[in-house]
């Protein structure tokens, strides 16, 4: 399939389905990610990275009956392996008999958390996920590096009345759609603050609440155009605050480190263990919350701001 | 109140199917839009509202309702992006095959 738009809205739906074949199997908090980023906000951020690139795939060089041959003989490798593995929702799994069950009786007595996927994810599995963040973190610092612009004010000062004027006629181009994004933000909002706060209880957590957060920005930004954004989000700010969630992540993990128990052990947060736990994973989430939130918008910013540039470059010239 | 929402639900899923065949039959994207994008929005509405009727109390209440105002805010309007975005890219409507015909001939001359 060349076009490159067909092959990203297919990905997309793929998600969506998975993410429904996910509810059909009791994971609820994965079928929430992978609608939130899967279906949402990778889809999203493709959309703008062929805006830059073009619609049509370049025609390859490569002759595909060598990679052919590779991708079956791994594929069929794959599934040989997996003959091996426990039939699916055997009683017998090895994960059944031994680290589940611990989960599934002990953590409400260890941990205090109603969502066991919570407490594995932000307790029992807390440096994993540390570790993910810092995946996240250092996504968004590779698109800095690699696509950020450094501006000369000049061009601000001359392009800025040009470009209010563009602002204006999209504005009226898009009334309706601004109109209802308007009402619907606030909302878009909240519920990625109920999902961020209540992820001890219900599905969620602090990386679906930050793709839901950013979204909200990133329609925000669609609508009102590129300047009127970053008047309202500054830039090194949300670089700093994708420095911030990491620190404050890893910062709870020093302070249990100083008090002479594990990385991340959160039960010296406070006198009671239980409590303290509640702490450690409100404080992690919201330190992985902030920074999902401003590395989507720095990668989203960077991709639409480069696509801008280049199109103004070439109004320029012609 | 079963049997009422069992109605509700019936409408609904017809509403739904009738839009799926116009997808599948109508001509063009506008039309096919078109059928969509109006089915939709009811269908959702007469689905949600069975379901209200289902379970008429508590949380769940709720959480259909608005559920049903999001829906009612979001479709229509997506609908609108789609058909005003594809005009913006001169995607030009299907028109019937006399006027069509008369194009072609009029180009051609």
């Amino acid at each position: 399939m060349k076009d490159l738009l067909s092959v990203i809205m297919l990905l997309g739906i793929y998600s969506l389905l998975s993410a429904c074949f996910f509810v059909a199997m009791d994971a609820v908090d994965v079928a929430f990610t992978e609608a939130a980023v899967g279906a949402g906000i990778s889809t999203l951020l493709m959309l703008v990275a062929i805006t830059m690139t073009g619609r049509e795939e370049n025609p390859s060089r490569h002759k595909p009956a060598l990679a052919l041959i590779v991708v079956t003989i791994t594929g069929s490798l794959l599934i040989y392996g997996t003959l091996d593995m426990p039939y699916f929702g055997l009683a017998q799994d090895p994960v059944h008999l031994h680290v589940a069950p611990r989960y599934v009786n002990d953590s409400m007595q260890e941990i205090g958390v109603p969502n066991i996927v919570t407490s594995v994810l932000a307790s029992y599995r807390a440096f994993d996920t540390f570790g993910e963040v810092v995946v996240i973190f250092t996504a968004g610092m590779g698109v800095l590096a690699l696509l950020s612009v450094v501006r000369r004010p000049k061009d601000i000062v001359i392009d800025s009345s040009k470009i209010d004027s563009f602002n204006k006629c999209m504005h009226e181009e898009h009334l309706i759609l601004r109109i209802v994004a308007k009402m619907l933000i606030p909302f878009i909002l909240l519920f990625a603050l109920y999902v961020q706060f209540h992820g001890d209880y219900g599905p969620g957590g602090g990386f679906q609440a930050g793709v839901i957060f950013a979204a909200a920005i990133i329609l925000y930004t669609m609508l009102f155009g590129m300047n009127t954004a970053r008047r309202v989000i500054n830039q090194s700010a949300t670089q700093l605050f994708a420095a911030i969630g990491v620190l404050l992540y890893g910062s709870v993990g020093v302070i249990s480190l100083l008090e002479g128990k594990n990385f991340l052990d959160y039960r010296v947060l406070s006198t009671d263990p239980l409590a303290g736990q509640h702490l450690g994973i409100l404080l992690i989430e919201l330190g992985v919350g902030i920074t999902v939130t401003a590395v989507m918008v720095i990668i989203f910013f960077n991709f639409a701001g480069r696509g801008n540039d280049q199109q103004n470059k070439e109004n320029s010239d012609s | 109140m079963d049997i009422s929402s069992s109605v509700f639900l019936l409408i609904g899923s017809f509403l739904y199917i009738s839009g799926g065949v116009g997808i599948l039959r109508f001509p063009d994207f506008y039309t096919r839009m078109h059928a969509v994008g109006v089915t939709e929005t009811l269908a959702t509405a007469m689905i949600l509202i069975g379901l209200m009727l289902l379970n008429p109390e508590g949380l769940v209440l709720i959480k259909l309702i608005i559920i049903l105002i999001m829906t009612l805010f979001i479709s229509p309007t997506a609908s609108h992006a789609l058909a005003s975005s594809a005009m913006q890219n001169n995607l030009i409507p299907k028109l019937d095959k006399n006027e069509v015909n008369e194009k072609e001939t009029s180009s051609n001359s």
